[in-house]
């Protein structure tokens, strides 16, 4: 089981911040996977997962972006009614607690993953390791 | 250590004496200036004539919360506008607030008793002290420092809020007594703690806590967390204000000012009064209020009256820390609890923190009483199956104490709403509709 | 016309500068005497307490800043020993620590007594309510009010700002005569007031406000007069100067009165430190000459005004100076409260996450804005310790400044970067 990477970028809540983002992740052929907002009064933090991580988190530094990379976990979900529920039973049993999550659709395998953040990534695989999980490899995305 | 010598300490006869003859004024001035008891009077068919002993004090009509609201917000005045130098008024929660008004000798009774209750705690004028109670309309504030500087103690009038700043005081000027509501003092000694002040070594050596309830078990805690003696004090805008009553060193129960205030215990069902040390509601006269005299004011505040005499000297007779108030009294499936008895049981139990909530519900039928408790970090780190036992654990505490099983929810640390006045205890959501 | 004191208030111009050069003379043997750091100070300045014969001679003695405020601290320029002192209020400093200033029972008498001079200068008696909607708490200003007016036996509501429902209802209720309340405040209750349909002049009872703590304008007085058909009175003081009293108007309300007995005052170029031409515009610059605890010698307000050299109709000796006109630095005023922006600036560098650039925007009287850029470096992608630092900053700039803030962060490289000396404040109030 290997760790996936997902960028994180400051906003500020104003018009146009996320195209401002897109805009530079397209021009530079990266493609987005997945990704959430996370908003408060007067700012926000965009999560996206991409194919090409470590590019697209040096591109927009460079670009003045005040961007993070973060490591996450994907967890397949199977296809069927209560797929997220089984999944976010066995986190929450384990006492993994989750500060992040948005969901990937592999659109050649026709799988779905749900991409979290938490607080301790090495501890949670290792917990995790036990439990009939499949994971999202960084192979699978790029 | 007594402020007032001659009349803290004077021999019971001569302070019943006194007594009477402050009383006899009072009912005098109160039936001749105020319409309301004149009518009251009347209503039960007696004069201040018919007041001959202090007995005679039980012929008089009771005054409520209610009746005050009634003549806002002149109405209990018993000196022309022009004598009155200051207005406070009772928090209120609904309607009317309760106005009271104070001549120039109201405030000096005022900073009289006030002055009893901080040399009870201590202070000298060589004494800095920390005034975390409201200033404004609320009684608080001023009451202590009325008192302070009877005394010259050093005055901060820091008021209540802004809690880093209260610390920062308390460590640059060497506070050495702090009065503020006893929640408040616990929650600030969080903070000190979070800023990396550790509150013992403050040069706090005393503190008047009041203006809720609270317990002797949250007096150990304060006095532990600031190396402190934490004295109790009582008072209500009504009467006058803070310094109705205080501890002495002994720490074992509140001297009423006898000379100021007649306290009395009663059934707060049938009205009825009640012996000495038995529990019920406390009704208090005030005997040399000009501004606003108060005659037998219904406090809800349920205590029991101490007749045996203290070991510090005084001749004031005590009443035991509150115990209640009979509107929040709880009654839960028939069961009557107050806030107090499960907080006792809170402290008791090692691994959480005196912060709670009691959220009362009646999802069908049944009033179901559920009780948030804040887990100690330590606890909070710990193994979830700790947890489980620690929440066995109080839930069986609590219902030893008061007789029905509640449900304790073991919260995160500091996630409880923190105040910095009263603490706000009981949430009621259970619906009025049957 | 009304006198509480007739005879210091319109003491003979040459008897009142005798009683000055009296009690300069004393003030300055006991600071001599007394405080080791104005003994420094002086003989730095090569002058001794026998130097000082004529009220000129004042000029030989160096200033007092606020920074010698923070000497010793928090007891240095304390005059008497600590268990005379009764009092503690503090006031706005520049670093972490606010500026203590304390007071013996002597000067909190005195400070009332000055107090009434005041209002009933204004007309204001026995029989009158006063509504005190300024705060209670470390600062002066609602204390000093409130003494000085229980001295002249008028009735006090200990309002305190805020919760406007609540103060009509006091003004309704108990038929308040007189508010002393901040001008913008004052403003907001004026236009609550007129908007619930309530007629000021038929319904309720105000003769009179006293307004103070911040900058306003004739055309803001005028205003809230005409909203609330009173007379509104201008009221200056500063917590190093016992708070309000130290100028007040009287009824002609043509600039304010210091009480020259109890302090004396200089206007001085506050670049060169030299006296200007009576008359002319520059700061304002106190020794107090009646004060106990803590006197202090040529303080500088840092306050600017001018003297106004004509004596008064209303017959008082003591000179008027005109309405405060700005300021020789760069404090600022909100809610009453004073602010200087190195406060908010401590703030900021104490905390982890935040960068360098910050701004203070200034729209009301009631509100500043703190907008700050974070850390591109220490940024680790979660919200939850976004919200945490923006509640942390919230916290302490209140606690430091007793004014909560809202804050704003800030992408970084959003805020206009200046060469040497960095626009912190934007003020768009108009006075």
């Amino acid at each position: 089981m290997d760790k996936v990477f997902i960028i994180s970028v400051f906003a500020e809540n104003k018009p146009g911040r996320l195209e401002r983002i897109t805009k530079v992740l397209s021009e530079a052929n990266i493609n987005i996977l997945a990704f959430s907002i996370t908003s408060t009064n007067g700012f926000g933090v965009i999560k996206f997962m991409v194919n090409k991580w470590k590019e697209a988190y040096n591109l927009l530094k460079e670009k003045g972006f005040t961007v993070s990379m973060n490591e996450a976990i994907g967890i397949e979900m199977k296809d069927q009614p209560g797929g997220l529920y089984e999944v976010v039973k066995i986190l929450s049993s384990k006492g993994i607690n989750i500060e992040s999550a948005s969901v990937y659709v592999a659109e050649t395998r026709k799988r779905a993953y749900l991409i979290v953040e938490v607080d301790d990534t090495v501890k949670a695989m290792d917990v995790l390791k036990g439990e009939n999980l499949k994971f999202l490899h960084p192979e699978d995305i790029k | 250590m007594y402020w007032n010598k001659e009349y803290e300490c004077m021999s019971e006869e001569k302070l019943r004496e006194l007594q009477l003859q402050r009383l006899q004024t009072t009912v005098k001035r109160a039936y001749e200036k105020i319409p309301y008891y004149r009518n009251k009077f009347n209503e039960a068919g007696i004069t201040p004539e018919d007041i001959k002993n202090l007995e005679d004090l039980k012929k008089i009509p009771y005054t409520s919360k209610a009746d005050l609201r009634e003549v806002y917000p002149f109405g209990m005045f018993a000196s022309p506008i022009e004598d009155i130098v200051e207005i406070h008024m009772s928090s209120g929660t609904t309607g009317k607030p309760v106005v009271a008004g104070y001549t120039l000798n109201d405030i000096e009774v005022w900073a009289e008793v006030m002055a009893r209750c901080l040399t009870m705690a201590g202070a000298t004028k060589k004494d800095i002290v920390q005034v975390a109670y409201g200033y404004g309309l609320f009684t608080g504030g001023f009451g202590v420092h009325y008192g302070a500087r009877k005394i010259g103690c050093m005055i901060v009038p820091a008021s209540a809020g802004n809690t880093r700043r209260q610390i920062e005081i308390m460590r640059d000027f060497g506070t050495t007594i702090l009065t503020c509501t006893p929640s408040y003092a616990l929650y600030m000694a969080e903070v000190a703690q979070e800023m990396g002040i550790e509150p013992s070594n403050l040069k706090l050596k005393s503190g008047c806590f009041g203006a809720e309830m609270w317990t002797e078990a949250m007096r150990v805690e304060i006095e532990k967390r600031f190396g402190l003696n934490a004295y109790n004090i009582y008072g209500l805008t009504e009467i006058i204000g803070p310094g109705v009553a205080h501890e002495c060193h002994e720490k074992k129960g509140l001297h009423v000012f006898e000379d100021h205030f007649i306290a009395e215990i009663i059934d707060p069902e049938t009205g009825d009064s009640l012996p000495d040390g038995k529990r019920g509601e406390l009704v208090l006269t005030t005997l040399t209020r000009e501004g606003m005299p108060m005659l037998r004011f219904r406090t809800r505040d349920i205590t029991s009256i101490i007749k045996e005499k203290c070991l510090c000297g005084r001749t004031f007779s005590r009443i035991e820390r509150i115990r209640g108030r009979t509107d929040d009294m709880i009654k839960v499936r028939g069961v009557m609890l107050f806030p107090y008895q499960i907080e006792k049981a809170i402290l008791e139990v090692q691994g959480v923190e005196p912060h709670y909530q009691i959220v009362i519900t009646r999802p069908q039928y049944l009033d179901e009483i559920e009780v948030m408790v804040e887990m100690s970090k330590e606890t909070f780190s710990d193994e979830i199956k700790h947890i489980e036992n620690l929440k066995k654990k109080l839930e069986r505490r609590i219902e030893e104490i008061v007789g029905i099983r509640v449900k304790v929810s073991l919260v995160e640390p500091k996630s409880l709403p923190r105040s910095e006045g009263k603490a706000k205890r009981i949430i009621d959501k259970r619906s009025l509709k049957e | 016309m009304e006198f509480w004191n007739k005879e210091l208030e319109t003491l003979k111009s040459q008897k009142l500068r005798q009683l000055q050069l009296e009690r300069l003379k004393k003030t300055i043997l006991r600071v001599y005497q007394k405080v080791p750091h104005y003994r420094v100070k002086f003989q730095e300045a090569k002058v001794k307490p026998t130097d000082i014969k004529h009220l000129e001679d004042i000029h030989k003695l160096p200033f007092t800043t606020k920074e010698d405020l923070y000497v010793d601290y928090p007891f240095g320029l304390v005059a008497l020993p600590v268990e005379k002192l009764i009092r503690l209020h503090t006031s706005s400093g520049t670093t972490g620590k606010p500026k203590a200033i304390f007071f013996s029972k002597k000067d909190i008498n005195n400070s009332a007594d000055i107090i009434a001079r005041c209002l009933v200068m204004t007309g204001a008696k026995r029989g009158d309510i006063l509504q005190n909607s300024m705060t209670y708490g470390l600062f002066t200003g609602a204390f000093v009010m409130h003494y000085g007016a229980e001295k002249v036996g008028i009735l006090v509501i200990p309002a305190g700002p805020g919760n406007t429902e609540r103060q009509i209802t006091l003004m309704r209720d108990f038929g308040t005569t007189m508010l002393h309340i901040t001008p913008s405040y004052a403003l907001y209750v004026a236009s609550v007031i007129l908007d619930k349909g309530i007629d000021p002049r038929k319904d309720l009872k105000l003769k009179r406000a006293y307004l103070g703590a911040e900058p306003y304008s004739e055309e803001t007085r005028k205003k809230i007069e005409e909203m609330l058909g009173i007379d509104i009175y201008n009221c200056y003081g500063l917590t190093e100067m016992n708070g309000p009293g130290v100028g007040f108007e009287c009824k002609y309300k043509a600039g304010l009165h210091i009480w020259e007995d109890n302090f004396l005052m200089e206007v001085i170029n506050p670049e060169s430190g030299e006296p200007v031409k009576d008359g002319e515009i520059g700061e304002l610059v106190l020794t107090t000459l009646n004060r106990e605890a803590m006197p202090l010698i040529r303080y500088r307000t840092r306050d600017l005004t001018r003297i106004i050299p004509e004596p008064c109709k209303c017959g008082r000796t003591h000179r008027r100076i005109s309405r405060i006109l700005g300021r020789s630095d760069d404090m600022f005023i909100v809610k009453g409260v004073n602010i200087f922006p190195q406060q908010i600036e401590q703030v900021l560098m104490s905390i982890k996450g935040v960068a360098q650039n910050y701004q203070i925007i200034l729209e009301s009287y009631d509100e500043m804005t703190v907008k700050v850029e974070i850390d591109k470096e220490l940024f680790d992608g979660k919200i939850e310790r976004l919200i945490k630092m923006k509640e942390e900053i919230i916290d302490k700039i209140r606690s430091a400044t007793m004014v909560k803030p809202k804050v704003e962060l800030l992408e970084p490289g959003t805020l206009p970067i200046s060469e040497g000396k960095a626009k912190r404040v934007i003020d768009n109030r108009t006075i």
